[in-house]
C-alpha cells in the first residue's frame, strides 16, 4: 500500500446527508473481478446522464472541483452496503481525504486499507470547512496525518482524532494481512484451546 | 467476582487472540461466509501473495446476488459480468476447498438464509461475510458483522479480524405486538426511531418481550436491519426458540457436544447490573405497521400517517428530505394509503423464510392480485423454495397471480435482471430503498411480506389490518 502522510489539495463540498455506497458506486459496476478502474464511475447516477453525459452542476463534474482530492460531506457518509468497490472508487479517482460529522463503521474500515484516511469531526468545524472548500479551486487544504491537522485556505489549523494503529499503518503504508501473519503462533495457540474448549465449532 | 458483562462482551471475550495497548484486538472468527460479488479481489490477493485459506473447513460459499431466478436458469447466465463473477466463485471455492453450495444445490440460497438454515451459524460464535446483512445472524446470539473485500482477504489467510470493540446499546421492545405488526415492523421502528446512524459505533442487544416472543424467522428479520440503523451488528441472546431451531441442521453439534455446547450457550446471555452506554426503548403495543416513504431507510411512518413536508426536518435532513420526495415522486400531505403501487417484491435475506412467506400467503390466499400488478415471490433458499410448495404456499401465491421463483437476491438490489423500470413503484420486503436500489430511478416502499401481500392485492399501500 502507498504510504499516506500529507495531502495538499482541492477539496470539494457534498453536504448531502446520508450518501450511500449504491449512490458512491451504483451496483452495475460490482460485476468486476478487479479493484481498479472504477474511478470513473465514482458517483455515476448523480455525475451522469442516462446517455452517459456529464450533468453539469454536480460538484466533481465543475471544472474547480474535477482535481479535488479531499471531500467535505455531511452526515453518516457511507452508508448502507458493504461493498469495498466505494472506497476503490474514489480512491481511483483520486480521493485520498474525506472529512464528515460520521462515517458508516464498514465503509471507515475500508478506506484505511485502501490508503484513504476518512476524518471526523465536530459539525461546526464541517461546516466551516465546508464553507472554505465552497470557495472552489482557490481554497487548497492541507492534511497532515503525522501532526492530525487540517490546515485551511486562510491557515485556520484543526486538529484531528485518528485511531493509533490506522494512522502507524496508514503512514508507513503496512498491510494487515502481513502483520496478522507475524502473530501466526498466536492464533494456533488460540485454535488449540478453542477446540478443548468448544469443540463443535 | 467478575464485573457483569452483557452478551457481546462475553462473545468478544471468548474471541480475543491478542489485544495492543491501545485496545485494537485480533478477533478469531469461527464462521466466514463468501459470496461472489465482493469475495473474487480477496481471492485474486491470496493468488498473487501465494497465501492459502487457513480454515477452509469453516469458510462457505454460495452465489446468491447475480443468479438469475427464472425457472429456466439452468441454461447458465446471459450477462457476461455476472456469469463470470459466479464462475470466479466455482473456481475460488474448488481451488482453497472451501464448503460450497453450487446453483444447481437445492441449499442455495441467500447466504445469510443458508448459513442458519445449514446449522452453520450457532450462537457465542463469530461470524463475518463480505456483506452488510450479516447482522441477521445476531439472532442466534453470535457476533455477525459485514466486512469489506480487503478484510474477507485478511479473515481468509488468517481466520481473525483486526478489531476494536463497539460500545454496548440495548434495545428493548417492550409488552406484545398487535395484531398484523410484525418483526419487519418492529426493526424500522427502532431505525425511525434511532435514525440510520443512530447506532453508528455501537453492537445493539434487543431484548424485551415482544422480542422473546419472535420466532427465529422474526428475530433474524429484526438483526438483519441492525446495519440500516447503523450498527456494527445485532444480537439477541439465544433460548428455547433458538436451541429448538438449532438442533438438528446439518452442521449443528450432535451427541455429547450438543451437551456441551447447549451448556455454554446457556450461558450467553448479558448480566444483570451490565453496563449499556445507550438504551432504547419501545412499547410493543405502541407500534404500527410501518412503510418507508423516502430513500433511506429512517424515513419510516405508521401507514396511518401523511407524506412528511421537509420543513418538518431540521439540518441536512430538510435536503435530503426534499430530494427524497422528488426522487420519490410524492407529494406532502398525500396519504400514504393513497400511494399507488406497481411492482410487489417478496424476498430478501430479510423475508425471504418460510415464515415470510407464510404471513404473506395468509393475506393473499383465495384473492387475485391487482391487474396490471407485477408481483413476484423470490424464496430465500432452495430449501425453503421447496418447503413452501409442500406447503401448498407456492400455490396460493401461484393461484393469486405471483410470480413464484427461484432463490436468489433478486430485486433486493436489482443486479440480476430483476429490476425496476423507471419510476416503476414497488413494495418490497427487502431492506433498503436508496436511490436506485431496486432500478434505475426504480422507486421502493419497505414494508412487512404482510403489508406487501396486501398492496398486491389493492394496488396500493395498504394497511393489512384491514384484512384480516
Ligand atoms: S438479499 Fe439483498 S440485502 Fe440480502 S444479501 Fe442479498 S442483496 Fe444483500
Amino acid at each position: 500500500m502507498e504510504k499516506f502522510t500529507k495531502v495538499t489539495g482541492i477539496a470539494a463540498p457534498m453536504p448531502l446527508v446520508n450518501i450511500d455506497t449504491d449512490m458512491i458506486i451504483p451496483k452495475v459496476f460490482l460485476k468486476t473481478i478487479k479493484r481498479s478502474g472504477l474511478g470513473v464511475n465514482l458517483f455515476d447516477e448523480m455525475r451522469y446522464d442516462r446517455q452517459g453525459n456529464e450533468i453539469a452542476d454536480f460538484v466533481l463534474n465543475k471544472p474547480q472541483y474535477r482535481d479535488a482530492q479531499i471531500l467535505i460531506a455531511g452526515d453518516n457518509f457511507g452508508c448502507g452496503s458493504s461493498r469495498e468497490h466505494a472506497p476503490w472508487a474514489l480512491a481511483d479517482f483520486g480521493i485520498k481525504v474525506i472529512v464528515s460529522t460520521s462515517f458508516a463503521d464498514i465503509f471507515f474500515n475500508n478506506s484505511f486499507k485502501n490508503g484513504m484516511l476518512p476524518i471526523v469531526l465536530p459539525q461546526e468545524q464541517v461546516d466551516l470547512l465546508m464553507k472554505d472548500a465552497e470557495k472552489g479551486a482557490n481554497a487548497r487544504m492541507t492534511v497532515d496525518l503525522e501532526a492530525q491537522e487540517i490546515t485551511t485556505s486562510d491557515g485556520t489549523v484543526i486538529g484531528f482524532e485518528v485511531d493509533s494503529f490506522k494512522k502507524h499503518c496508514l503512514l508507513n503504508g503496512l498491510d494487515d494481512i502481513g502483520l496478522t501473519l507475524e502473530k501466526a503462533a498466536a492464533i494456533d495457540s488460540f485454535e488449540a484451546v478453542a477446540a478443548q474448549a468448544r469443540p463443535w465449532v | 467476582m467478575s464485573a457483569p458483562k452483557t452478551l457481546y462482551d462475553k462473545i468478544w471475550d471468548a474471541h480475543v487472540v491478542s489485544e495492543d495497548a491501545d485496545g485494537t484486538c485480533l478477533l478469531y472468527i469461527d464462521r466466514h461466509l463468501v459470496h461472489e460479488v465482493t469475495s473474487p479481489q480477496a481471492f485474486e490477493g491470496l493468488r498473487m501473495t501465494g497465501r492459502k485459506v487457513r480454515a477452509p473447513e469453516k469458510t462457505i460459499a454460495v452465489p446468491d446476488h447475480n443468479v438469475p431466478t427464472t425457472l429456466d436458469r439452468e441454461k447458465g447466465i446471459e450477462n457476461e459480468e455476472s456469469r463470470i463473477q459466479v464462475e470466479a466463485l466455482d473456481k475460488n471455492a474448488r481451488d482453497f476447498g472451501i464448503n460450497y453450495y453450487p446453483v444447481s444445490d437445492i441449499r442455495q440460497g441467500i447466504v445469510h438464509i443458508v448459513g442458519p438454515e445449514q446449522g452453520w451459524t450457532l450462537p457465542g460464535m463469530t461470524v463475518v461475510c463480505g456483506d452488510s446483512h450479516t447482522a441477521t445472524h445476531g439472532a442466534f446470539g453470535a457476533l455477525a458483522h459485514g466486512i469489506g473485500t480487503s478484510e474477507v482477504e485478511h479473515v481468509l489467510a488468517t481466520q481473525t479480524l483486526i478489531q476494536k470493540k463497539s460500545k454496548n446499546m440495548k434495545v428493548e421492545i417492550t409488552g406484545k405486538l398487535r395484531p398484523g405488526v410484525t418483526a419487519k415492523d418492529i426493526t424500522l421502528a427502532v431505525i425511525g426511531a434511532t435514525g440510520t446512524a443512530g447506532g453508528t459505533g455501537y453492537v445493539i442487544e434487543y431484548c424485551g418481550e415482544a422480542i422473546r416472543d419472535l420466532s427465529m424467522e422474526g428475530r433474524m428479520t429484526v438483526c438483519n436491519m441492525a446495519i440500516e440503523g447503523g450498527a456494527r451488528a445485532g444480537l439477541i441472546a439465544p433460548d428455547e426458540t433458538t436451541f429448538k431451531y438449532v438442533m438438528g441442521r446439518p452442521h449443528a453439534p450432535k451427541g455429547a457436544q450438543w451437551e456441551a455446547a447447549l451448556n455454554w450457550w446457556k450461558t450467553l446471555y448479558t448480566d444483570e447490573g451490565a453496563h449499556f452506554d445507550k438504551v432504547v426503548t419501545l412499547k410493543g403495543e405502541e407500534i404500527e405497521p410501518v412503510v418507508t416513504w423516502g430513500t433511506s431507510p429512517e424515513d419510516v411512518l405508521p401507514i396511518t400517517a401523511t407524506v412528511p413536508a421537509p420543513e418538518d426536518f431540521t439540518g441536512g435532513k430538510v435536503e435530503a428530505a426534499r430530494r427524497a420526495l422528488d426522487y420519490m415522486g410524492l407529494k406532502p400531505g398525500q396519504k400514504l394509503t393513497d400511494i399507488a403501487i406497481d411492482t410487489v417484491f417478496i424476498g430478501s435475506c430479510t423475508n425471504g423464510r418460510i415464515e415470510d412467506l407464510r404471513a404473506a400467503a395468509a393475506i393473499l390466499k383465495g384473492k387475485k392480485i391487482k391487474d396490471g400488478m407485477r408481483a413476484m415471490v423470490v424464496p430465500g433458499s432452495g430449501l425453503v423454495r421447496a418447503q413452501a410448495e409442500e406447503e401448498g404456499i407456492a400455490q396460493i401465491f401461484i393461484d393469486a397471480g405471483f410470480e413464484w421463483r427461484l432463490a436468489g437476491c433478486s430485486m433486493c438490489l436489482a443486479m440480476n435482471p430483476d429490476q425496476l423500470g423507471e419510476y416503476e413503484r414497488c413494495a418490497s420486503t427487502s431492506n433498503r430503498n436508496f436511490e436506485g436500489r431496486q432500478g434505475y430511478k426504480g422507486r421502493t416502499h419497505l414494508v412487512s411480506p404482510a403489508m406487501a401481500a396486501a398492496a398486491a392485492l389493492t394496488g396500493h399501500l395498504t394497511d393489512v389490518r384491514e384484512m384480516m
